[in-house]
């Protein structure tokens, strides 16, 4: 038979191998244990760190888990995400500049502009998929870019938003330091959100439409609708990661939204593993330490290593760091429960 | 006949790129009954499906439901409506167990899907009765085991406990037997005229036994027209029928 189902069944969506059930199937002391870890980690980083590098990572692991979110969970490889973490950028540099609000009242701002420019472009980026759709939000984030780029009265096209301000009721936030743990609650609530999405009826649903979009039509599941909300709430969580991002850097300029942003917020999700939410922090961590070390070294062709790290990951560790860290786990304990 | 059907056609055709596939076909699909289609490779029974379920948009002709023209409406309206289908190539969540296959499609009619903020814990609601469907076609034992590990006569288990958790008025079955051992096909048999109850099961169907086992009525499609309809015996016996089908596919028996 010949005839084909109009829907996105054989379009040349990814199909990410989900590291997640291993870990969610994990024993509850594991999750536990990696839990506590995790937040021991978060709490000593800029003691190990440069706190300037410690607070791009905690931008960065926003952002990663917004990609995440669409590329693991929903099956949609957004190639635009810059829109909403540059989008967010700006709206918290001139909220924070024009109104001297404090800076997660700027940031929260910048996060519901992302989500309200995520309506539209998803609504119209989410009918297609595969290549399609990674197109379709690359060009949107295009657009986005012309207009900061164009729209210099308000952006101050190439010179950026100079001088954001660290406004927290006065406290004195200068020191990269005590600006990591300032932002640490705000970045720690963006992560419980993403999980509790994945964790959730909702997320259980958006996994379905990953693995079989025509399969969910037929139960009665519009796939449209739960595409388009998901990428608003990726929208959103991308949003806190550029807000925090224009804060703790004090400036914005065009490169939040240059395209090479997207690219790199994909490249730290495959790094950490597709489909395992906190691969994408462990990626960030690692991309942007990686990233600082070769430009402190003064190694220009920062690219050619990045790069280089993304062509082994996909040839050899297709899960990525966290996917394949739970497969050797998994595989550990089924050999000792023998 | 046509004032008790619950699924109609009125002359539905689908072209694809100049290919007629579906040419005109009327179809009266009587309450409570079970209604085979059949016919040779290529006759259009598949694409007949995916037209009745909103899966693919007529070129022209119309679809009613219970009396109300559904005719266009997006898979997910008319499985709303109350039209299950199950698919011909097994269409499952490889990833997925099989107790939360049939969660998945409980909470469909609720609006729990789209709680982001609640916790999936809530979709236990569902396990009981999850387990019951399961245990109904015989998948009791294995309803943790992911749907790709399961042996394709469970999977083809799996797609029917899906679409019976829908509650569907209409049960659209397409080839629930294919390719399966002879013990499954007994099951299968013996499970949909269980659950035929109270419903309405279309059936694509090759296995001419298992049409003759459960079909109420038959409808012969060829080159995607109607051939012949009426009851089993009648169509079985009607020499278009033998020369365009059962000639071939009885001497296959």
């Amino acid at each position: 038979m010949t005839s084909t189902v109009d829907t996105e069944t054989d379009a040349g969506r990814p199909a990410p191998r989900s590291g997640l059930l291993a870990v969610t199937r994990a024993p509850g002391w594991v999750r536990y244990a990696l839990l506590a870890v995790g937040l021991l980690v978060a709490f000593w980083l800029p003691n190990g760190l440069y706190p300037a590098v410690a607070v791009d990572i905690l931008c960065w692991a926003l952002f990663a888990v917004a990609v995440d979110l669409l590329l693991g969970f929903t099956g949609l490889m957004s190639f635009g995400h810059t829109a909403f973490w540059g989008a967010s950028a700006y709206v918290t540099g001139l909220t924070a500049i024009h109104l001297g609000l404090p800076f997660p009242a700027a940031v929260l701002a910048g996060a519901l502009a992302a989500a309200v420019l995520a309506v539209p472009i998803g609504y119209l980026a989410v009918k297609r998929t595969g290549i399609y759709f990674a197109m379709v939000t690359l060009a949107f984030a295009q657009m986005v870019y012309y207009v900061a780029n164009e729209w210099r009265s308000v952006t101050r096209g190439e010179n950026g938003l100079q001088g954001v301000p660290r406004e927290l009721f006065g406290l004195d936030l200068t020191d990269d330091y005590y600006f990591y743990y300032a932002i640490l609650p705000i970045v720690l609530l963006g992560l419980a959100a993403a999980w509790r999405i994945v964790h959730s009826p909702f997320g259980r649903v958006l996994v379905g439409i990953r693995d079989n979009p025509a399969r969910a039509r037929a139960l009665g599941y519009p796939v449209h609708r739960y595409k388009l909300t998901a990428f608003v709430l990726s929208g959103f969580i991308a949003g806190l990661g550029g807000g925090l991002f224009a804060v703790g850097h004090r400036f914005v300029s065009l490169d939040v939204l240059h395209w090479t942003t997207s690219g790199k917020a994909v490249i730290v999700v495959v790094l950490g593993g597709i489909g395992t939410l906190w691969g994408g922090v462990l990626g960030a961590g690692i991309l942007v330490r990686l990233e600082d070390w070769l430009s402190f070294s003064g190694f220009e062709a920062i690219g050619l290593v990045t790069g280089g790290i993304f062509v082994l990951v996909v040839l050899v560790f297709r899960r990525g760091v966290w996917g394949s860290a739970a497969a050797l786990a998994t595989r550990w304990a089924a050999s000792r429960r023998r | 006949m046509a004032g008790q059907a619950l699924l109609a056609a009125r002359g539905l055709t689908r072209d694809f790129r100049g290919f007629r596939a579906v040419d005109g076909v009327d179809l009266d699909i009587a309450a409570d009954s079970v209604h085979a289609l059949v016919g040779p490779n290529g006759a259009g029974k598949t694409t007949l499906f995916n037209l009745l379920t909103g899966f693919l948009r007529p070129s022209g002709g119309r679809i009613e439901l219970d009396g109300r023209d559904v005719t266009g409406l997006p898979p997910e309206r008319v499985a709303r409506l109350g039209v299950a289908r199950s698919f011909q190539i097994t269409s499952l969540f490889p990833q997925l167990s099989a107790r939360e296959h049939v969660e998945l499609a409980l909470q469909s009619p609720s609006g729990l899907g789209w709680r982001f903020w609640r916790s999936a814990k809530l979709m236990r609601r569902y396990t009981d009765r999850a387990d019951e469907l399961l245990d109904m076609v015989g998948l009791a034992e294995l309803s943790e085991a992911p749907a790709e590990s399961l042996a394709y006569g469970r999977k083809r288990a799996l797609e029917l406990a899906i679409a019976l958790a829908l509650d569907p008025k209409v049960l659209l079955l397409d080839e629930p037997t294919a390719g399966m051992g002879l013990e499954d096909v007994d099951r299968t048999v013996e499970l949909v005229a269980r659950v035929r109850r109270g419903r309405t099961v279309v059936l694509v169907e090759h296995n001419m036994s298992v049409v003759g086992r459960l079909a109420d009525t038959v409808t012969v499609l060829q080159a995607g027209r109607v051939l012949v309809e009426g009851p089993y015996e009648q169509v079985r016996a009607d020499e278009r029928v033998i020369t365009a089908y059962l000639g071939a596919a009885g001497a296959a028996h």
